[in-house]
């Protein structure tokens, strides 16, 4: 790769300049996240960018277990949950007593929420990993989930807990009542998560993580032990969970037991794993769209969760990366130049692959509102008007499916021998193994 | 309290051989695929349904044969299409797999049937009260479903111990491996495996659909406890399976049975207390813990012996 002959002052120039970018991507996450109400400053997107802000550092907390130590929990809603109650109940607390703690600090009593329950399920369910764990947790989230809906002068029971921030000490002026100010303390707290996250990946505990997750047995002979490293990723997985939840108690002004429950934990795994758990960023891309279509997708048709769980499928059978792995696998082709044999192969295959995924979506909703009122029985796809009811709508999905099923092949082979060539030139060219 | 200790007994044992019927199969599947098939309670929920629709088409007896058939289909394509094509990338994205699966097919059974319960009745044959045991009325109905359960339970252990592919997939149990190297088409027989395992659980769905509620969250809620069962009994054991699904099924029945609380055995806190954690727990009924208990029993185990009663594989 490198020439001999590299000296000592280019390396610095190299390195200075790779500081110059890495600096730059998190002044520009800044930036983006300052200037972004600006330019949509309706109400409506405003929520939905609070939204996202929250699963974003929920999305990460989980990719610590997922993604770095290779632990699949179906209970991390638990940190969250928890996080949350235990920030509603300081929040209330501190509007009893009169205590001097501002509003902004409140996320950080979710994170010791998050974190406290860490410390003391994450002994037991880090023992050990791989399939075992997944059920422990499984198991944990479910007893938690349980348990809240007995402990009802701490979990509220069916109705939760409420408070109400503006009746906080207020700092700079900010009661946190409009949304904005919200979306700021959300946005700042996110900055903060994602580079403390992101920092943790770096230190030695994170690499001794990855360590873990790749050959268990090789860490125990270097003299650690499997099990202190998990439970340590545990509980910072935990610590971070827990400030989301905090921050979504903040943003709802509520804490009830559906923040434990298993829905929950499997939305974040779904929002990580589609997003790409190889990348730091993958579980970002995967929160931004897992919560714009939760948001979107609800308030056009009943059946959205089944379009997560085809999606889902879809990722977990073709593309094992995400869309992070995705995206990154075309970083040689891009480096070699020879992204540009590639991109007729996707266009061409985009006209059938889209009538394929709209013959299924027509299918689904037809099936759909078979049981619904008349009024509901318009299927908006494209613009088009759809009678769900009618015969052409069946006939329609049917031609849809079938052909352009056969015609998709055709096109996804096309790709994977334009696939061959750009690699082989990125190959030659010496940017790809 | 002898009226009680009976009934709640042959309850248990019936709701114990039923979770049999599902750990029995999802046991085979690990310990031969290493997948912990998270979709499993899924097929059940299946076969309750296509159970239910059969019943109302061709009747109850056809539906009992039918119906399980249509589920092990469902479950050999699912083996076939999904799961051998997702091996590649590893044990995490098939278990990811099947959750995916779960998911989706909890949305399209609610999809199709709406999420209220089924009316799926108790065929005329059987229902009758068996017998009276102190002015109790046992319907024939469950002494038929215990029947169908022990007689499968029975078929599998003859099919397991006395023939050529019970002793391949005995083999699978414990030296997976091995047995691929000895030539057999393991391909096959994980699809052959896969597919008895959900038929399986579809038979158990077909007859608990009637007794319990044919409703599209069955799945849900029995999932968890299915995966406390085999981890309880330990990863990849049959008779661990066997023992926990009974354990499992006499303490959740025994536990919905009683009522008593801490407050009715010592008497209730001093009201001037007021409402706190401690009430909470005074108060509640061994009754309201019963869903709770499988997952107490869980960490418990965990704590004391982390293979399960009978595990011996680390993984």
């Amino acid at each position: 790769m490198s020439d001999t002959a590299t000296s000592a002052v280019d390396i610095k120039a190299q390195s200075r300049g790779q500081n110059l970018r890495f600096y730059g991507i998190w002044v520009i996450a800044a930036i983006v996240l300052i200037v972004l109400p600006m330019i949509f400053s309706s109400g409506g997107s405003l929520t939905s960018f609070s939204l996202i802000g929250i699963s974003i550092i929920f999305a990460l907390s989980y990719n610590i277990l997922l993604g770095q130590t290779g632990l699949l929990s179906f209970g991390h809603a638990v940190h969250y949950g928890l996080g949350g109650f235990l920030a509603i109940h300081a929040m209330n607390a501190v509007i009893a007593r009169g205590w001097s703690i501002p509003l902004p600090l409140i996320p950080l009593v979710g994170g010791v929420g998050g974190l406290a329950i860490a410390i003391v399920v994450g002994w037991v369910i880090t023992k050990r990993a791989g399939t075992v764990f997944a059920m422990i947790s499984l198991g944990i989230g479910e007893l938690v989930a349980s348990s809240s809906l007995i402990l009802r002068s701490v979990f509220g029971g069916e109705s939760g807990v409420t408070t109400n921030r503006t009746d906080l000490p207020q700092v700079f002026g900010w009661n946190f009542g409009p949304q904005i100010q919200i979306y700021y303390l959300i946005a700042f707290w996110l900055m903060i998560s994602a580079i403390a996250m992101y920092a943790l990946t770096r230190t030695p505990l994170g690499r001794i993580c990855n360590a873990v997750r790749d050959n268990p047995e090789r860490v125990e002979f270097i003299g650690y032990d499997p099990h202190v490293v998990r439970y340590l990723a545990y509980c910072f997985a935990g610590f971070f969970a827990g400030i989301a939840g905090g921050l979504s108690a903040i943003n709802f002004e509520i804490a009830n037991s559906a923040y434990l429950g298993a829905v929950q934990s499997g939305i974040v795994l779904f929002a990580t794993f589609i997003g790409g758990t190889a990348y730091f960023f993958g579980p970002i891309l995967g929160a931004i769209l897992v919560t714009y279509l939760q948001l979107g997708l609800t308030s056009v048709t009943t059946v959205w969760q089944l379009y997560f769980g085809v999606i889902f499928i879809g990722i977990v059978m073709f593309a094992p990366g995400g869309i992070a792995g995705l995206l990154m696998m075309h970083r040689p082709l891009v480096r070699a130049g020879s992204l540009g044999l590639m991109i007729p192969a996707y266009l061409i295959a985009l006209v059938p692959t889209v009538a394929l995924a709209c013959g299924v979506i027509l299918a689904i909703e037809i099936i759909a509102r078979q049981h619904l009122p008349a009024d509901a029985q318009i299927i908006n796809l494209l613009g088009i008007p759809f009678s769900a009811t009618s015969p052409a709508t069946w006939l329609t999905s049917v031609i849809l499916i079938v052909g352009g099923y056969f015609v998709a092949r055709l096109t996804w082979q096309r790709i994977a021998d334009a696939w061959d060539r750009a690699t082989t030139i990125a190959r030659d060219r010496g940017y790809l193994a | 309290m002898l009226e009680l200790i009976v009934i709640s007994t042959l309850n248990g044992v019936l709701f114990g051989m039923l979770l049999f019927l599902l750990s029995s199969g999802l046991t085979v599947i690990f310990s031969m695929m290493g997948v912990l098939n998270f979709a499993h309670a899924s097929f059940y929920m299946l076969g309750a349904f296509f159970g239910y629709q059969l019943t109302r088409w061709i009747g109850f007896w056809p539906a009992l044969i039918i119906a399980p058939l249509l589920v092990g289909v469902v479950g050999m394509a699912v083996e076939r299409y999904g799961l051998r094509a997702t091996h590649k990338h590893g044990h995490v994205a098939e278990l990811l797999l099947t959750f995916g699966l779960a998911f989706a097919i909890e949305e399209i059974v609610s999809m199709i049937w709406g999420k209220s319960p089924m009316d799926y009745r108790v065929p005329a044959l059987l229902d009758f009260p068996a017998f009276t045991i102190f002015s109790t009325n046992y319907p024939a109905y469950k002494l038929f479903m215990l029947t169908v359960s022990v007689l499968i339970f029975l078929a599998l252990l003859v099919v397991l111990k006395r023939t050529r592919i019970g002793l391949i997939v005995q083999a699978a149990l414990t030296h997976p491996n091995m047995v691929a190297h000895l030539g057999h088409n393991v391909g096959r027989i994980f699809m052959l495996v896969f597919g008895v395992g959900s038929a399986l659980a579809g038979v158990a769905g077909v007859i608990a659909g009637p007794a319990l509620v044919t409703q599209s969250d069955m799945a849900a809620l029995l999932g968890p406890i299915l995966f406390v069962v085999i981890v309880f009994g330990g990863l990849g054991s049959l008779p661990g399976a066997f023992i926990a699904s009974l354990v499992i099924g006499l303490v959740q029945t025994f536990a919905v049975a009683l009522n008593g609380s801490l407050a009715s055995a010592f008497g209730p806190l001093d009201p001037s207390l007021g409402p706190s954690v401690l009430s909470d727990i005074w108060n509640v009924t061994i009754a309201q813990i019963a869903p709770i208990l499988p997952y107490v029993l869980l960490v418990l185990i965990l704590i004391v012996r982390p293979l399960g009663l009978m595990g011996t594989r680390e993984t």
